[in-house]
């Protein structure tokens, strides 16, 4: 199969939509000739012309609001929000005006609207460009909340995101534009709430969401070699959540560790790692563990930087001493 | 005020609109005049919870404008909401079973008076965010301008609202696209208990000319003339020449919210009397229409009187109708998405 990029997968899945849907347009800063920061939308202006690739002035809030209008007035926008730290910025318009209207109107109006950012530190951004702010998000009823954890991914939940009726927020990776993956050249789409299982294990289950599927990955392969076998599953979707997926994988291997980027407070992880542990409490060796980015925020310098992520040497250790029957507190 | 702001008071003389026109912006003024003062009773009497803000005072706003649309243009209201969705066009019998909380609202009574909204009508609903639907009402126009549909969105919002970032933002953007919205900005003199002129710095109408958007300040008691306007704007939203802004000068007779009972503080009973005894909009329209011989007393005394008598009849409706069901509670959160649609070659 052939491989293409994380931001040409991205790239393929909004002009095969927008030649789908007469209805889509794309808003954002730099979205048009720039293609954004990360040249992830080049060439669409080229094909759907500045009409249905809008340029908007640094106005977050403004060009979040139009797009909620728009789509609760039979559109289908695509808002660009350059990065994911600046999501602060338009939490109105995404919690109380997107997320409620169809619940506060009783089912009688729905923003299809998309919010495309991204997320991950490491990439020596400083505080304000590095954040991973999904939990946000996903606290908020009525907004989706997809986190694609490569091209395959990126192509498939995009075109789901788009033709669904409801907010989505779809966080990508930036540190991952340019990793390539096999995507097939038919067109596909990935359902919501549907986890995958990127490799089968036995002795304990990593979850990890985007950027962490790569390392959870890498810890399993660590750990096979001396003997630990890893099942590790990617969720795709946050909300919808596939528990029955992650249910079924950890009253199999009675141990978890789950992994994401945003902070380990109050986070994705804590929520996932306790309806494990309501869930299939019974089937547990172990307290599910939670790996989340340090509570801190994102230092500049490298050094610091690198410690604030969950690594695939720690979670092979982590994974380690739970096999090995050992307590671990969460940092 | 700048002096490209135009500030409209018509003249009283002719106008061209018909009869049933002129009967209907009447009809609807009292409408939303009686929905409140019943909406006020429920509220006193116990029966209705919550948060609700009375329009009383500022009728010919609404309807001045409202009058000038038709039910594929849009609206997008505020807190204080239920004489724009009278004016969209929507029923009492719906709209007092929403402020009741039961299932044949609008909103199947999950919105209640700060939520409503009536999208059969063009009404894209209330919002307990101040100046939370400025984005939403210039997307709406958006959407018109890039699936080329003709129709107007006015997005209403309080003179406290001019105090938010996003009104500048989506003004900027409307300008620049040339979007076919209106912005009107109901002046009531204040912003919850504080007056206006201690929030809002310079001219409100300088700021949308800023932006190159013309602006025009209007005496908002003044039904014909507010219609009269906004047709004129509503017809050059449609000829691509929007957007517009208007200040519509006018009050609000109750206090900002059914609680505010003891106002002293803020203002003067003497200020509010004035008001009501020397402006109101339906007094005036009232005895112009009889006037100009376009109606006669006992003519409009029978309307007041049918329109009382439906406004009863809805209430005791709302009154005697059904809660929605507890399982109602965890239903819309979502909108459902056809699987069909989510099928790769469709
Ligand atoms: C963002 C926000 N801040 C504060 C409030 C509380 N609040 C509700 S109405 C209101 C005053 C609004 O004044 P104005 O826009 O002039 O409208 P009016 O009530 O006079 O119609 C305030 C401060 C709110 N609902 N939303």
């Amino acid at each position: 199969m052939r491989e293409i990029t994380l931001s040409q997968a991205v790239n393929e899945a909004l002009a095969e939509e927008m030649r789908r849907d007469p209805t889509t347009f794309i808003i954002g800063e730099d979205v048009a000739e720039a293609g954004t920061p990360f040249k992830v939308l080049s060439g669409l202006v080229e094909e759907f012309g500045t009409s249905r690739v809008i340029d908007t002035p640094i106005s977050e809030p403004g060009f979040v609001g139009i797009g909620v209008g728009a789509a609760l007035t039979g559109a289908r926008p695509i808002v660009d929000l350059m990065f994911g730290d600046f999501i602060y910025l338009v939490m109105d318009q995404l919690c109380n005006q997107a997320a409620k209207q169809h619940y506060m109107s009783g089912g009688k109006l729905s923003v299809p609207m998309v919010l495309r950012t991204n997320l991950g530190a490491t990439r020596r951004s400083g505080a304000q460009h590095s954040q991973s702010l999904q939990a946000l998000v996903a606290h908020i009823p009525g907004i989706k909340v997809a986190l694609p954890s490569s091209a395959y991914e990126a192509k498939g939940l995009m075109k789901t995101a788009i033709r669904d009726n409801n907010p989505v927020v779809i966080i990508e990776d930036k540190l991952m534009y340019q990793d390539k993956a096999p995507v097939p050249e038919e067109e596909y789409l990935i359902p919501f709430g549907e986890a995958n299982i990127k490799r089968e294990g036995s002795d304990i289950t990593l979850i990890g969401t985007s950027s962490m599927v790569q390392v959870a990955e890498a810890a399993a392969k660590i750990l096979e070699a001396e003997g630990i076998s890893a099942e590790v599953i990617d969720p795709r979707t946050i909300v919808p959540l596939d528990e029955d997926t992650l249910l079924k994988s950890v009253r199999k291997t009675s141990r978890a560790i789950v992994i994401d980027e945003g902070h380990q407070n109050y986070g994705i992880t804590g929520e996932i790692a306790s309806r494990l542990n309501e869930k299939a409490f019974y089937y547990l060796d172990a307290p599910v563990l939670r790996m989340g980015a340090m509570d801190v925020p994102v230092p500049f310098s490298p050094v610091l930087e690198d410690l604030t992520v969950p690594t695939p040497e720690r979670v092979a250790e982590n994974a380690r001493r739970l096999c090995a029957g050992e307590m671990i507190h969460a940092a | 005020m700048t002096s490209k702001t135009k500030t409209r008071t018509r003249t009283k003389t002719a106008s061209s609109l018909s009869k049933e026109e002129h009967l209907r912006m009447y009809t609807q003024m009292v409408r939303i005049r009686t929905f409140e003062d019943n909406a006020n009773q429920l509220y006193l009497a116990g029966k209705m919870q919550g948060l609700t803000h009375m329009y009383s005072g500022e009728e010919a706003v609404a309807v001045g404008i409202c009058e000038a649309l038709t039910d594929s243009d849009r609206i997008t209201s505020t807190h204080r909401g239920h004489g724009h969705c009278v004016a969209k066009g929507a029923n009492y019998k719906e709209m007092f079973c929403e402020l009741l909380g039961k299932q044949e609202g609008y909103c199947r009574g999950k919105g209640g008076s700060m939520h409503i909204a009536d999208q059969s009508h063009g009404n894209l609903g209330a919002n307990a965010i101040v100046g939370g639907s400025m984005g939403i009402a210039t997307g709406s126009a958006l959407r018109a301008k890039l699936l080329g549909q003709d129709d107007v969105t006015v997005c209403f919002f309080g003179d406290g609202a001019t105090a938010q970032g996003l009104l500048y933002e989506v003004m900027n953007m409307a300008a620049l696209w040339k979007l076919p919205v209106i912005f009107a900005c109901e002046n009531n003199g204040y912003s919850e208990y504080t007056k206006t002129e201690e929030i809002a710095a310079g001219s409100i109408t300088a700021r949308a000319e800023a932006f190159g958007i013309e602006a025009f300040q209007i005496d908002g008691q003044d039904v014909l003339a507010v219609n009269e306007l906004s047709k004129k704007l509503v017809a050059r939203c449609r000829d691509g020449d929007g957007p517009f802004f208007l200040e519509l000068m006018t009050y609000r007779y109750h206090g900002h919210h059914v609680g505010d009972i003891n106002r002293e503080y803020y203002r003067s009973k003497k200020e509010e009397a004035d008001w009501k005894e020397n402006r109101d909009p339906i007094i005036r329209f009232r005895s112009w229409l009889v006037e100009q011989g376009i109606a006669k007393e006992d003519e409009i005394e029978a309307l007041n009187a049918q329109i009382k008598q439906d406004a009863k009849e809805a209430v005791a409706y709302a009154e005697a109708a059904a809660y929605p069901g507890l399982e109602e509670v965890d239903m819309h959160v979502y909108a459902e998405t056809d699987p069909a649609t989510l099928q790769a070659g469709k």
